[in-house]
Parts: C-alpha cells; structure tokens; sequence
C-alpha cells in the first residue's frame, strides 16, 4: 500500500485523488472481504470448542480437572504416547518421500506425468478411512492378495502392527505431501539456479544455500499437515488394528460411543483436549519458523 | 536429492560433457523415484482387484462389483454426498476467496488471524470436532427446548440434508482451501492486478470475476478437488453423529462379505477419481471460453 501510494502520484500527479479514494475503498473492503469467515469461524468452530472445553472440565455436574487426570493415566496414556510416535514417524518419513516423488514430476519434461501425478494425488490424498483399510487388508493381511502368493505370513509379515499402519498411513500422507510441496517447488525460478551456476555453484550448493530454504516453510507446513492428519486418522486405523496397536482416536470414539463406565462421558472431551493439545504444540513448533522465511515465495 | 535436479542451462556456456552427465543421472533418478512410487501405489489396487475377481470356487467373477450397485440405498447415501459436496465447496469458497484478498490487498494485520483460523481444524483432528459437536447437539433437548434455537438444531439435523454436516465439512476444508488459494494467489501480483484494473475502472464484482479467479483457476480448482474428495470420504464425522452419506454405507452394506466389501472401496476410488476428472476438466473448458 505504502509503495503504491508514494510511486503513484509521482508518475501520475493527476490521479493522485481518485488514488486517494481507491485506497479508502480497498482498505473497507478488506475488513468486510473478511467479516464472513470470521463469523462463520466463531460460530462454527468457537461454539463446539467451549462446549468441549466446558465438559472436559465438570465431572458429575461440578467444575473437576478429574477428567484430565484420568485421561492421562494407565491406557489413555499408552495410547497417546503410541498416537504421537505412530504420526511422527509418518510425518517426517512422508515428507521426505513426497518431496522426491514431488521433485520428480515437477522437473520432468512430460505434461501429462504431472497432470496425472497431481491429480492422482488428489484422490489418494483423500482415499483414508474405511476404503484404505480394507484395499490394504485384501492385499497384505492375513489372507491378503500378495500375503498368500509370496508366503509372507511364515516370514512374519503382520499388517495389523504398528510398522503396518505405518505402510498404510503413507498411502495418504505421501500424495498430501506432493501436493503441498509441488507449488513450492514450482516457485524455484530458473533464474536462481542459472545465478548460482553462473557464480560456480555445484548443485549441491545450490539446494544448501538456496533451494532448501526457500522450502523450509513448505516443508515444515507439510510435515505439521502429514502429522496432524496422522494423528486425527481413525477410520483406517479402527477398520485395520482394532485395539492391538492403542491409539488415542480409537479410545475417544470407544468413549463417545458410551463404552465407558455411567458418568465417565466427559472423558471423551479431555481426552480430546490432550488431543488438542498435543497438535497444538507441534503448530507452535511451526508458526514462526513458517512466518520467518515465508517471504522468499511471495 | 542433488541428483534429481536436472540442470537448467542458460542458452551458452556450461560446458556438454557435465551437463550431459548430470542430466542423465537426473533421468536415472527420476526413473528410479517414479518407479518405486508406482509399485507401492498400483499394488494394493491392483491386488484389491484380483481379490474381489478371484473367487476360490468358481474362479473370475464380477459378483461382488454387480451386488455394489442392488444394494439398499446406495443412490440415496451417494447422492447425499454430492449434495453435501456441492454445498461445501459454494460455501467454503465463498467464505474464504474474499477473505484472503482482503488480507492482501487492505488489511494484512489479519493475515496471522487467517492463517492461524485455517490452520485451527488441522490442530483439531475430527473426531474432537465431533465431540464438540455433539455435545452442542445434546443442549437441544436439554436446554434450549423452549427457545427457537430448538427448532434450528433440529432443523440443521435432517438426516435428508444435514446441514450441521455441510457446517462440519466446510470447517474441515478450511485448511486445503486456504493452502490451495494461497499458492494461487502467491503466484500472482494481487495488488497490481487489482490496482491496475481499478485504475481503469472497473468495479469489484468485474475485478474478482475478470482479473483474478481466471489468474486463480488452477487455485480454484484444486480447492475444489480437496474439498470434493474430503467430503466423499469422510466418515469420522459423518458416522460418530449419526448420519449415512456414501462413506458410511458402504461400511454398513460390505458386513462380513470380504470381497463386496473391497469391490466398494475400490469403487469409491474410482467413483473419486472420475468426478474430479469431469471437474478439471470443466475448469479448464470455462477458462478457455
């Protein structure tokens, strides 16, 4: 704003005026461009967050922190720790896949392995739940496709581990991961990488002083989105382990559902809010890092 | 990493053999990348395929694709979907495409405000959303009986249109949505578009219809796609408030019948798939008219 106003009488001295009204006009029509989300947001959002955290908080009618303590004990506990771990390895190992595969069609010369790339990233991106699980049981569970054709079950293959979750939640995190980092990697300018061969830069230098930072902020974005919705996947995980590997989403919709012991409901809502929690502070890890170096891809 | 990057040569100078070298060994990375990509994504379809065609007694059959479609309700639970699809995309974009020209171009200090506001349903995963919800839902009859706002909770809980499910949704997509728009918009110079268009004197509605969703297309689209794709398969939400669209009943039809059950799933993948190609391609007809 600052810019255009000071550059714009000079070249033009005889809009100056009709700038002057057009800037008024723009700044108006920013706040109200906004006002909707905002409201939609406090409502949508604002309203089931307190009735959260006003039930995480009344235990048999009375303010208690009983739930949260009781959400952080004995199994509630494992299950979180076993969430968190489950979603980190997830994250940081499908951020780092995506980013090849993702660098891989970005710097190939056929349009038509990029439109089909990105678009079947944006199927897979969203092919979790229920669907996921069973596609991935037919083929590597105990009666699965290639389980039986290659006799894995007396090589001790099991689908329904930890390590198994883990091969069936990058199904989904991988093309996540390509499509958040595919416009980064597209606002890589040529022109960058010919400077620095022009100054003598190997391709290695290349990516350490220039191509890594500027991604920095995508990346880490990615790694946040790929664990949150690690961390938040239930559907899959309910459809596939069950209850042999303890996960945090599984123990709240069991709570949710009323599977707990008469005036234990409430947990449900702490255990969301340890949820929340957890998430929260992998966000904060995020923020400012994003904020620092987001202005190289403006 | 390094390998994968195939030089960008300016029109003279480096010298051929190394550029050639590097090239190759980009070509040979690449290869070795999309191929390892390919086998871990084609394989479990494929052998879903095979697991639902192979029938230990009588061999290939296609049964199990032929009961998807004679089962109960599954017009009704798919087309509920796309009514709820269609909603959250009119919705979450028109919530959303203002308010991030608003950021750009008049009131930046909201900017952490947006980003923090769509990045919130990623810091709360779903099924804590539904937990929120539900509890709000469950005030209905026990408080606000005698209120008017009674006859909204209820209205908003038609199992026909669930209208708290489109709330829900749009909340969900908000994340995508503003990721999606955001690069569209970091691509483009926002203001001089805007400013230079404004000089010449068009009004807002021409500027936001003529000057930026043509510049924002790809944007636009993939926000689309996002938000289709989440609404189709999403079933935390859906399930735990009690509602059935098509990701919920094809849990509830493929029961204890192990190939129905994959031959749904891989019919809703390719059910996805198809509707986003008729929407990429739709956008991309409307930008060339």
């Amino acid at each position: 704003m600052i810019e255009t106003t000071s550059a714009a009488p000079a070249a033009l001295p005889l809009k100056s005026r009709g700038e002057g009204g057009g800037r008024a006009r723009t700044r108006s029509a920013g706040w109200t461009g906004a006002l909707p989300l905002l409201v939609f947001a406090g409502l949508a959002f604002g309203v089931p967050a307190a009735a959260l955290l006003g039930g995480a908080f009344t235990a048999g009618g009375a303010p208690s922190t009983a739930n949260l303590a009781e959400s952080l004990r004995g199994a509630y506990l494992t299950a979180m720790l076993s969430s968190v771990k489950l979603s980190a390895v997830v994250a940081v190992a499908g951020a780092v896949l995506g980013t090849f595969l993702a660098q891989a069609v970005v710097t190939s010369r056929l349009r038509a392995l990029r439109e089909a790339v990105l678009t079947a990233s944006g199927v897979l991106a969203n092919f979790g739940g229920v669907p996921l699980a069973f596609a991935w049981i037919a083929t590597l569970g105990n009666s699965g496709v290639l389980t039986t054709r290659l006799g894995l079950g007396d090589l001790g293959w099991n689908l329904y581990s930890f390590w198994g979750l883990v091969l069936v939640y990058l199904y989904f995190s991988v093309p996540l991961m390509v499509l958040v980092i595919v416009p980064a990697l597209d606002g890589l300018r040529p022109q960058w990488r010919e400077a620095a061969q022009n100054n003598g830069a190997t391709t290695w230098q290349f990516w350490r002083h220039v191509g890594i930072p500027v991604l920095t902020p995508s990346l880490l974005g990615g790694v946040v989105l790929l664990f949150g919705g690690a961390f938040a996947a239930y559907a899959t995980a309910a459809a596939m382990v069950g209850t042999v590997v303890p996960l945090v989403t599984l123990q709240i919709a069991d709570a949710l559902a009323g599977n707990v012991l008469i005036g234990h409901e409430n947990v449900a809502l702490a255990l969301s809010l340890d949820m929340i929690v957890v998430a929260g502070l992998v966000m904060a890890v995020y923020l400012p890092l994003q904020r620092r170096s987001a202005r190289w891809l403006r | 990493m390094a390998a994968l990057t195939p030089a960008v040569l300016p029109e003279a100078g480096v010298p051929a053999p190394r550029a050639g070298r590097s090239r190759r060994a980009a070509g040979a990375w690449r290869a070795v990348v999309l191929t390892v990509a390919a086998l871990y994504f084609v394989t479990p379809l494929a052998a879903s395929f095979v697991f639902t065609v192979n029938d230990p007694a009588k061999g290939f059959t296609l049964e199990a694709y032929g009961e998807i479609f004679t089962a109960e309700g599954f017009a009704r639970s798919l087309l509920l979907s796309l009514g709820l699809a269609a909603a959250t995309i009119t919705v979450v974009l028109l919530l959303t495409l203002p308010a991030m020209l608003a950021v750009r171009l008049g009131a930046p200090r909201l900017r952490p405000v947006l980003e923090v506001l769509c990045t919130l349903p990623l810091v709360v995963p779903p099924i804590t959303f539904v937990a929120g919800i539900s509890t709000v839902l469950r005030w209905g009859p026990d408080y606000l009986a005698a209120t008017p706002f009674y006859q909204t909770i209820i209205a908003v809980q038609n199992p026909s249109f669930p209208v708290v499910l489109v709330v829900a949704y749009a909340v969900l997509a908000l994340p995508f949505v503003y990721r999606a728009l955001d690069a569209g918009l970091g691509a483009m110079d926002v203001r001089t578009l805007v400013e230079a268009a404004r000089n010449c004197g068009a009004s807002w509605p021409v500027v936001l219809l003529r000057v930026i969703v043509p510049n924002l297309k790809t944007g636009l689209a993939g926000a689309s796609f996002l938000t289709l794709a989440l609404v189709l398969g999403e079933y935390t939400v859906a399930r735990l408030l009690g509602f059935e669209p098509f990701s919920v009943w094809i849990v509830t039809i493929s029961g204890a019948n192990a190939p129905l059950s994959v031959a749904v799933s891989i019919f809703s993948l390719l059910l996805t798939w198809a509707l986003l190609l008729i929407l990429s391609t739709a956008g991309t007809r409307r930008s060339r008219s």
